[in-house]
């Protein structure tokens, strides 16, 4: 969360509304009806936009920590370690050994535990309670084994795929333990697996290798004690970060001397972002922080060792603490679901009232018959008194009516409805991630289902929430312009635009190679290989210079397959500072080595040295950073680079003020399009101010208590008066396809919000680049910083937001918020105004609001608040979200959203490891959306339903026949039919359909966004469809009940022979009932659909080849004579009769958008092509109004 | 109806990228299998309900004369052989051993029936298909010589009392027990209609699920007499009125085979039964008939399904007309975008 308490510009009061009037773009959709008018938008904007500091991710909490390093840790929160003396530490063996174990079972342990697992599934629990209620003598309706059947079949089921997924666990679990680290023993470095490394021991790592466990640097390859770790496994960011030993260790040689010192730290936690401990060394007392700890899984980069002592192992790592997965999520569908369950639940206990209560009249009138009632016989004389046999009074045969009306009509509640949706989603999961348009070129990464439970809320998501950099736009800055000497050298650039150079400098016979290409202007090439005799040429040089030193980039070099050319990489954290330097390469200032000390520049073939005298790190207050170079000829010159607000408060006014003016200009001219800008400064400092400085920064560096604040003062003091050098603008180029995808999402009907940590004008020039933001839009603006205006700014942008509301022609409709361009209200608002909001009751006006705009930009946001944002949207509305982002930073917003999205790109694992989709660009969120989240919503809604109906009509069956049995609870569905009904006759069906029938085809469900609005209309599953459902099952199960039972009243027909034909007309019915739903019949549809059918009659016939049965041959009778089939064909087409005149009517009169659709896919063709026909894709520009 | 087109074409045929990753392609995968796409046009529609008429009526009128050919006449005598004596108290009549329950009446059979005619008897309002009724016998028992003595699931008729030594019962069971005694003779213009009771019961039955080494014992020698002994010296294979009698019924009104007239009986012919109406059904208000009846195609004589065929199949082609006249008079093009949801009125797109 944000700090509340950080400085605020204070002429941020500003409050007044700027009304702005823009022109609309002339673009008119060809296909908007009513006319549309073309007068001047007013834009809106509230406060003025005053950039914040705002503290997010690891920045913020590594100063943060060195600040707080300093508090005492009470020893019983302390975790003692005694360097390089295992034994001493783990004398009370209290910490956990390096092995780690994510598999869940042994062999030994798996049964109990994985059925105690599965038992904590309601449905299973209903099974087994089911199950044991039929083993008690009095309520036996089945068979023992028949009723354990299915219990058994799902729970082998399940084991088998869990015992799978464990297997592979225990493999990889196997691989990690057993990889080999450097340890050292007595003296020398041995070789030991992972999982024998225990706290306290000292490990030696190589370049290039992975960290076997948490462990606070002592010293490394570089004499400064700095070593270069990726975090790429950890937290997602591919860039370098730095780590350091401390001064006192990193020295030290602990093969020689045995190194004595004793850590204190905190006890094993989640933060991977802090660590709090101490060390002593020497008898003096160290601090250490979270920049001395290297964590599991960290890659070393760039160093050629490090040595450390192991603080944290296995299970208890920062890394393994945090691999808990994804929070396991319900999908929409299956909530809704859960109503109609508990309706069946009532429909259930109704049908066993009835039949007790039934029962309970029958035996009251026939009390005293019963003793010798042929077909009940309750006298018992064989004991030779008079007794009464298994007859237990009144009151308890209603009772035990009841319970065995419950196991009888069980299915009712279709509990095999959810192992059929779960192997359905399975099977969704299947073609998603084998679906080539999922899969992403670029980052050669294919489409990932994480979770399992959620397909189907893909094709309901009503709001995506997006995060800017890595998602709508590649985190690759690209050099763009540059402005040097108020000279603007980027027209020249756009001409060449596909002209990029390839720059190599050949240095000791190898050749040097940029990793990436960069696009040049020649003009300025030209100008930087000339001489730097000139004036002008001396700026140019220390332009390109600055961009070269002035950083925290670290070049790699990269063999290549040819060894005499080398690949220079440049590793960073900051992604402009990558492009800068990269861009200085290609101008031919190229980086070539970086330390502590020195860096070296290849200067057009030259190799320049210069001192390090002094780094000052960006920090987010000062929002610049220098370095202080030493020459060769010991002169110092101070580079600074930074923020243009921030630089351009340290510029020399009095030098050059023409050339400030045109740089002004051009900065605006840059930010206008969408350009990051950065200022680029230096200056002369002479022997004394380098003295001074020089003495407060060792001063400063040293000081153990507030250092960062003591360095940024030395900073702030060297940091004047500068010359300007000029600007530079890096695109942040949007990815591929972003402003088609967001403007398809938009058609679709679901509302885009970009969460960003960037500045808000950034975000703006972001939402017009991507088509998020139209020029047709209002924008409402709120950026304030105290609660009043706060909530100020929000009543009068509700006011204005209303009257857009009520402009004549504008929807009428109250809910027309719902809609993405009906009305174009955009909110721009920034990270410090949600301080204000969230958390407190301003988050309902909050909400109001957004929900009547169509685009909401959050800029400055930190990480939680971008959970805030999506939990303001999830707890107000049933609405869907959905969270789309790529870094660590948007992990809580991934976690909190319905449907979290992670972008498995280049910034790595973090994001996807919180996912429950993950996928390789922004763009491909369409086709998931769109044509997997409609199939998978459509599927699924459909078999829901479908499967209600199928258990219904033949609990129904039962019902009726209970009701001519003297409500006694007879079946005469053979009680093996009756289980394997939902097992082998109609769950392949239903399971192969939900997987894979289509309504659409890809190509129109791309082509109509407005179809996905089907799902936001519940159009698939709603309460309509199931009454109506319901209804139909009712009288399908009368057709199917009734026709027998009167065809064959007073004939000699058994029981056997008319159980056979129910179960038959049944299976074929609801078989039946499917198939004419079916849309695209493909062979593998055919197959189980039919057969299904012959499967059902093959098991009849076997069902009655069992002499032991007393049913034996039943159906070879029956099926021999002509009522049979006369009644099998008649139940089928009475039944099915009702829903198909429906189902005709709906379909043609009254179609819906995908039933035109599909006609227009089968049909429609030759219309595509004509002219003047209508365009079905509106182009949204100009929305009609 | 067409075959789907498959041209959505991804690019995924570029052969060169080393993309290990990317998914295969094949039609399955692509979910691009080729597949047959109905869609319910009116001229479907149409068609199908015509086609359901033309083929319902005249199953339905066949089924109708069919049924309508078969000559059925039922005599209810469960009231009819009651001695007025005994009118208000039929229990103790038909409990007493000791009074004749010979029942001769006459009967004028309308229409004339040919061979075979099947003799029947039908009871109403008897619950074979009781849960406690059809769970009362023992199909091991009845198979197999070896399990005489498992008598499980038939009590209370298991074992005979102990004063009679503890017995298992063979065929056990209160199926078994409750088993049909009334007994017929026919005869017309004093001749004897011979009524065979040979090949009444289920080959399959009489093969399969009862001995044919298997004999009655220690059956119906209890205190309780529930219905007809059985002659200890034939196997239960043999016993066709028991197999019929322990197929049990699937509804409370049912009929048994009881036997088969292999002779015609001419238009009113005056047949005459000679009952013996031993069977309880007074106690519980059981109805008990005996019917003659001829058979064809359809079974018995039951115009239901006739009937129900020609409705459907009436409403059927009435469906037909109506949607056909529906269809000239308001048609729809197909796959017109014009329909869609968000052209139709493009001012609120919702």
């Amino acid at each position: 969360m944000m700090d509340p308490k950080t400085p605020c510009d204070s002429s941020s009061n500003f409050d007044s509304f700027m009304f702005n009037s823009l022109s609309r773009r002339s673009g008119i959709s060809t296909q908007s009806r009513s006319s549309v008018r073309n007068n001047s938008i007013r834009e809106v904007s509230f406060g003025h936009s005053v950039s914040k500091p705002v503290r997010y991710g690891s920045k913020g909490a590594d100063s943060e920590a060195l600040s707080t390093s300093q508090k005492e840790i009470s020893d019983e929160d302390a975790r003692l370690i005694y360097v390089d003396d295992p034994e001493r530490t783990n004398e009370k063996f209290e910490f956990a050994g390096n092995s780690i174990r994510t598999a869940k079972y042994s062999i030994i342990t798996f049964l109990p535990r994985n059925l105690f697992e599965q038992f904590h599934r309601v449905a299973y629990v209903y099974f087994l309670v089911i199950a044991v209620l039929n083993q008690l003598p009095q309520l036996a309706v089945f068979g023992r084994g028949v009723s354990i059947l299915p219990l058994a079949f799902v729970l082998l089921v399940t084991a088998v795929k869990d015992a799978y997924e464990d297997w592979r666990r225990h493999n990889s679990d196997k691989i990690e333990n057993n990889r080999l680290a450097l340890v050292l023993v007595n003296g020398q470095f041995q070789e030991k697996k992972w999982k024998d490394v225990r706290v306290g021991e000292v490990i030696k790592i190589s370049a290039n290798e992975t960290i076997p466990c948490d462990i606070v640097l002592l010293s490394t390859s570089d004499p400064t004690g700095v070593a270069y770790v990726q975090t790429i496994n950890l937290d997602g960011e591919s860039n370098l970060k730095s780590r350091y030993a401390k001064q006192e260790t990193k020295s030290k040689l602990v093969e020689k001397e045995r190194l004595n010192g004793l850590i204190k730290c905190e006890k094993p936690n989640r933060n991977i972002y802090g660590f709090h401990g101490n060390m002593e060394v020497d008898g003096k007392r160290l601090s250490l922080g979270s920049s001395n700890i290297v964590l599991r899984g960290c890659e070393l980069k760039n160093t050629n060792w490090a040595l450390g002592v192991s603080v944290y192992c296995g299970c208890e790592t920062k890394a393994m603490l945090n691999s808990s997965g994804a929070p396991s999520k319900r999908s929409l569908l299956e909530t809704r679901m859960n109503s109609e369950i508990i309706m069946l639940s009532f429909f259930l206990v109704a049908l066993c009232t009835v039949s007790s209560v039934c029962a309970a009249v029958w035996l009251k009138r026939h009390k005293d018959e019963l003793n010798l009632l042929p077909y009940y016989r309750k006298l018992d004389v064989s004991k030779g008194e008079e007794d009464s046999y298994e007859y237990y009074g009144w009151g308890l045969e209603i009772l035990f009516t009841f319970l065995m009306a419950v196991i009888v009509y069980q299915v009712m509640i279709p509990i095999s409805l959810y192992i059929s949706m779960e192997l359905v989603r399975v099977g969704q999961a299947y073609f998603m991630i084998g679906d080539s348009r999922m899969y992403d070129k670029a980052t050669n990464s294919r489409f990932q289902c994480r979770a399992l439970n959620i397909n189907e809320d893909l094709g309901q998501i009503k709001y995506v929430f997006s995060d800017k950099t890595g998602t709508l736009t590649e985190n690759k800055m690209e050099f763009q312009c540059a402005s040097i000497l108020g000279f603007d050298y980027s027209s020249a650039i756009e001409s060449l635009e596909n002209e990029q150079v390839e720059y190599s400098v050949q240095a000791d016979g190898k050749i040097f190679k940029l990793k990436m290409m960069v696009k040049v202007n020649k003009e300025l090439l030209q100008l930087s290989r000339s001489a730097f005799a000139n004036k002008e040429g001396k700026q140019i040089y220390d332009f390109f210079l600055a961009l070269a030193a002035c950083n925290t980039i670290v070049p790699l070099l990269v063999d290549t397959s040819d060894p005499m050319v080398k690949l220079i990489d440049y590793q960073g954290e900051s992604p402009d500072e990558q492009a800068l330097t990269y861009a200085a390469a290609a101008y031919g200032f190229m980086l070539i080595e970086r330390t502590s000390g020195h860096i070296v520049i290849d200067i057009h073939g030259e190799r320049q040295r210069f001192d390090v005298l002094g780094l000052h790190e960006f920090d987010s207050d000062r929002k610049r950073m220098s370095v202080i170079l030493g020459y060769n000829n010991n002169s110092v010159k101070i580079f600074v680079k930074g923020a243009d607000t921030s630089i351009l408060s340290v510029i020399d006014k009095s030098l050059n003020a023409d050339i400030l003016q045109a740089t002004e200009t051009h900065l605006h001219l840059y930010s206008s399009v969408g350009l990051r800008t950065l200022v680029v400064g230096m200056r002369d400092l002479n022997v004394s101010e380098f003295e001074q400085w020089h003495s407060a920064f060792e001063a400063a560096s040293t000081a153990l208590f507030g250092r960062a604040a003591m360095l940024r003062k030395v900073a702030c003091n060297v940091e004047n008066n500068l010359c300007i050098l000029g600007a530079t603008a890096i695109e942040d180029k949007l990815q591929q396809g972003v402003p088609e995808s967001i403007e398809s999402l938009r058609t679709a009907g679901i509302k885009v919000w970009v969460l960003t940590g960037d500045k808000q004008e950034t975000a703006i020039s972001i939402g017009y680049s991507s088509k998020l933001l139209t020029s047709n839009m209002t924008q409402i603006i709120i950026n304030t910083n105290n609660r009043e205006s706060c909530k100020r700014h929000l009543q009068d942008a509700l006011v204005i937001a209303g009257n857009q509301m009520s402009v004549p022609g504008v929807s009428h409709n109250s809910e027309g918020s719902s809609d993405a361009v009906s009305t174009p209200l955009a909110l721009v608002i920034d990270g410090t105004s949600l301080v204000y909001i969230l958390d407190s009751e301003l988050e309902e006006e909050l909400f109001d609001l957004a929900s009547r705009c169509s685009v909401v930009l959050c800029s400055r946001v930190a990480p939680l608040q971008k959970a805030g944002i999506v939990a303001l949207v999830k707890n107000r509305t049933d609405d869907m979200t959905l969270a789309i982002g790529d870094g660590a930073n948007d992990v809580s917003m991934i976690q909190m959203a319905d449907v979290g999205v992670g972008i498995s790109g280049q910034e790595g694992r973090q994001a996807v490891m919180a996912s429950d989709f993950a996928m390789g660009q922004f763009r491909l969120l369409v086709p998931l959306l769109l044509i997997h989240g409609h199939w998978n919503y459509q599927r699924l809604g459909y078999m829901i339903i479908y499967n209600f109906y199928r258990n219904a009509i033949f609990v129904l069956v039962l019902f009726w026949y209970v009701l001519f049995t003297a409500f006694t609870l007879t079946t005469a569905i053979n009680e093996w039919s009756s289980m394997l009904y939902s097992i082998i006759y109609t769950a392949l069906p239903t399971i192969v359909v939900g997987i894979l029938d289509k309504d659409l085809s890809k190509r129109t469900l791309l082509k109509n966004p407005q179809l996905y609005r089907a799902g936001l209309r519940n159009e698939a599953y709603n309460k309509k469809l199931f009454w109506l459902a319901m209804a139909d099952t009712l009288w399908q199960s009368i057709a199917v009940f009734f026709a027998p039972l009167i065809a064959y009243w007073g004939t000699t027909v058994d029981v056997a022979s008319i159980g056979d034909l129910w179960t038959l007309s049944v299976v074929i019915l609801v078989n039946l009932h499917l198939a004419m739903d079916i849309i695209r019949w493909s062979w593998i549809i055919h197959a189980v659909i039919w057969g299904s059918i012959v499967a059902t009659f093959i098991c009849v016939v076997i069902i009655d080849a069992i002499p032991a049965f007393p049913g034996y041959w039943a159906i070879f009778h029956a099926a021999g004579t002509g009522v049979f089939w006369i009644c099998l064909l008649g139940i089928v087409i009475a039944a099915l009769l009702p829903r198909f005149v429906v189902k005709y009517i709906y379909q043609y009169y009254f179609p819906s958008d995908i039933q035109i659709s599909r006609e227009a896919e089968k049909y429609g063709n030759s219309r595509d092509n004509g002219g003047g026909q209508i365009e079905m894709l509106p182009v949204s520009d100009a929305p009609p109004r | 109806m067409s075959v789907e087109s498959s041209s959505t074409s991804v690019a995924v045929t570029d052969a060169q990228s080393k993309n290990v990753r990317k998914p295969k392609y094949s039609r399955f995968s692509q979910q691009e299998l080729d597949a047959w796409q109905p869609i319910l046009t009116p001229s479907w529609a149409i068609s199908i309900f015509t086609v359901i008429g033309l083929i319902f009526i005249p199953v339905g009128l066949a089924s109708l004369f069919a049924s309508e050919s078969v000559v059925e006449v039922p005599f209810r005598y469960d009231d009819e052989c009651l001695p007025p004596d005994y009118k208000n108290d039929a229990l103790a009549y038909i409990q007493n051993d000791s009074i004749n329950k010979t029942c001769t009446r006459k009967l004028t059979v309308k229409n004339n029936m040919q061979a075979p005619i099947y003799v029947y008897y039908q009871l109403g309002n008897f619950y074979q298909n009781h849960r406690r009724y059809v769970k009362s016998r023992n199909d091991k028992q009845l198979r197999n010589k070896a399990s005489e003595g498992d008598v499980s699931s038939c009590s209370p008729e298991d074992y005979t009392s102990n004063e009679m030594g503890h017995k298992p019962i063979v065929p056990c069971g209160i199926i078994a027990w409750s088993l049909f005694n009334d007994t017929y003779k026919l005869s017309s213009n004093n001749k004897d209609l011979v009524i065979n009771k040979k090949n009444i019961a289920w080959k399959s039955d009489q093969l399969a699920k009862f001995g044919s080494d298997v004999y009655p014992k220690n059956f119906q020698t209890g205190g309780l007499i529930g219905g007809a002994r059985l002659n200890e010296s034939i196997p239960l294979s043999e016993q066709e009125d028991l197999i019929v009698w322990m197929r049990t019924a699937a509804l409370p009104t049912f009929r048994k085979l009881y036997g088969k007239i292999e002779t015609d009986i001419e238009v009113n012919e005056e047949v005459t039964l000679v009952i013996e109406n031993n069977y309880n059904t007074y106690e519980f208000g059981g109805k008990k008939s005996l019917v003659l009846s001829t058979t064809t195609w359809v079974g018995g004589r039951n115009h239901f399904l006739g009937m129900a065929y020609i409705l459907i199949g009436g409403v059927s082609l009435l469906l037909a007309v109506g949607f056909l006249l529906l269809y000239v008079m308001q048609p729809r093009p197909l796959g017109d975008p014009s329909y869609l949801s968000w052209n139709k009125n493009p001012g609120s797109l919702r």
